[in-house]
């Protein structure tokens, strides 16, 4: 089955990974992630003023473009554009005022007609593949590895786009339960990773990676698990300078879900696309013996 | 209860409220229902910043009501990364990653910015993802 994807700016340059591991399992898989015509950046933080309809024309757009290809249904890998996509369709729905008002601001665009589903890839896995599905698929389990799942926010909050329980997510400790691994579990895997203030405030963001990954590697964990590109980031990128902060600190790898299920179907290792995270993930994947040593 | 001193940007100090003005304008632009609020700190309890703010969430509520409008000069509004994990958690049904936003609007509203790009380094610039720098600048920049 093919399904229409929305990269968004981010899967095109420092999350290259994310995107080729997901297309690699979704062929594995028997589907095929076919990108949509003429997207453009989705705004990536929703608008929270009431009287702020222009920040929505962004995400807006996207939806109508895939209405135009004749689609009901997008898929997104970014944990942001999938929070900003769905809050936006929420809103237009639910407002018909402002769906006239943005429609009628558009001059080149068709009027959106609501016929549209956001869908985060997690959740296409999850539910329509299955997760006891991939379980029946994998042909290199994780055995032996320890996995703390990070969740962050965008997939949880706000709760009326949120792909799991706010409070108590179990997406990715089930999947990891499906490729073998052993899940370890955090209370800090719901807190925000500090997000765009990698920016301006970056050894806050250490600490809030030093934070979040200590605990879990007082607790056994190896590596971390998450889904979204600037959470990799910064527990990655900011979470190795903190190291320079912490005496006897040592960052532990990071993963997207992508690239663990590519490595659990025994696909070819150059699709997960490792060399772009700071923390080299391919040693603890060789030590275990899940990755071959070359 | 010691004074919280709250350092002062000239150009937010700048901005004046009549009584009930601070208010009305956070209500205006966030749609939330401020006196709901009864102080349980629950907003604050859960939120990741809170060991960097100077004022905790819920008196950032309660300085606007009270017309202190040099809660507008607290690092606090810029902290908030909206996570909505207070949003998520008020047992009064406050959105106040929204009541954040709104104060943060005051601000970029009147053409004072937080965030200047050309200080960014250059190689800072080079490896961040760019979802942070949209994000920054949709919240720092008017």
């Amino acid at each position: 089955m093919k399904l229409l994807y929305f990269p968004g700016c981010t899967l095109k340059t420092s999350a290259k990974n994310l995107e080729k591991s997901a297309f690699a399992i979704a062929n594995a898989l028997g589907h095929e992630l076919v990108e949509m015509d003429d997207w453009t950046c989705c705004g990536v933080v929703s608008s929270l003023s009431d009287d702020d309809l222009m920040r929505h024309l962004a995400p807006l757009r996207n939806l109508i473009y895939v209405e135009d290809q004749g689609e009901n249904k997008v898929v997104t890998l970014c944990d942001m554009c999938c929070n900003t996509l769905k809050q936006t369709n929420l809103r237009v729905k639910n407002k018909k005022d402002d769906l006239e008002t943005l429609n009628a601001f558009m001059d080149d665009e068709n009027d959106y007609k609501c016929t549209v589903d956001v869908v985060h890839f997690l959740e296409f896995l999850r539910d329509e593949i299955g997760f006891s599905t991939i379980k029946k698929m994998v042909k290199n389990p994780l055995k032996g590895i320890k996995i703390m799942p990070y969740y962050g926010c965008m997939l949880l909050r706000p709760r009326e786009v949120a792909i799991d329980d706010a409070e108590e997510p179990k997406i990715f400790s089930d999947l990891l339960v499906a490729l073998g691994a052993e899940v370890v579990d955090n209370p800090f895997k719901i807190e925000c990773c500090g997000s765009y203030h990698t920016i301006d405030e970056k050894e806050l963001v250490s600490r809030r990676a030093h934070r979040i990954t200590n605990f879990a590697v007082e607790r056994g964990a190896e590596a971390i698990v998450l889904s979204c590109p600037l959470c990799r980031f910064n527990l990655d990128y900011r979470g190795k300078e903190a190291e320079k902060m912490f005496d006897g600190y040592k960052q532990i790898p990071i993963y997207y879900y992508t690239q663990l299920i590519a490595v659990a179907l025994d696909l070819d290792p150059g699709v997960c696309g490792f060399n772009q995270h700071v923390v080299d993930p391919t040693l603890l994947l060789k030590k275990k013996g899940v990755l071959k040593k070359s | 209860m010691k004074k919280k001193i709250i350092p002062k940007n000239k150009e937010i100090s700048k901005i004046v409220f009549k009584k009930g003005e601070l208010a009305q304008e956070v209500i205006d632009l966030c749609g939330e229902n401020l006196y709901g609020c009864y102080q349980c700190g629950t907003c604050s309890a859960g939120c990741p910043y809170i060991e960097d703010m100077d004022l905790t969430p819920d008196e950032v509520i309660r300085y606007i009501l009270l017309d202190r409008s040099e809660v507008l000069n607290s690092k606090t509004i810029w902290l908030c990364s909206a996570c909505f994990t207070c949003a998520e958690r008020c047992p009064r049904d406050i959105n106040i990653t929204k009541i954040m936003e709104a104060l943060r609007q005051i601000i970029l509203r009147r053409k004072i910015d937080r965030t200047r790009t050309v200080d960014i380094p250059k190689k800072e610039r080079e490896i961040i993802p760019q979802i942070a720098f949209v994000s920054l600048f949709r919240k720092n920049i008017g």
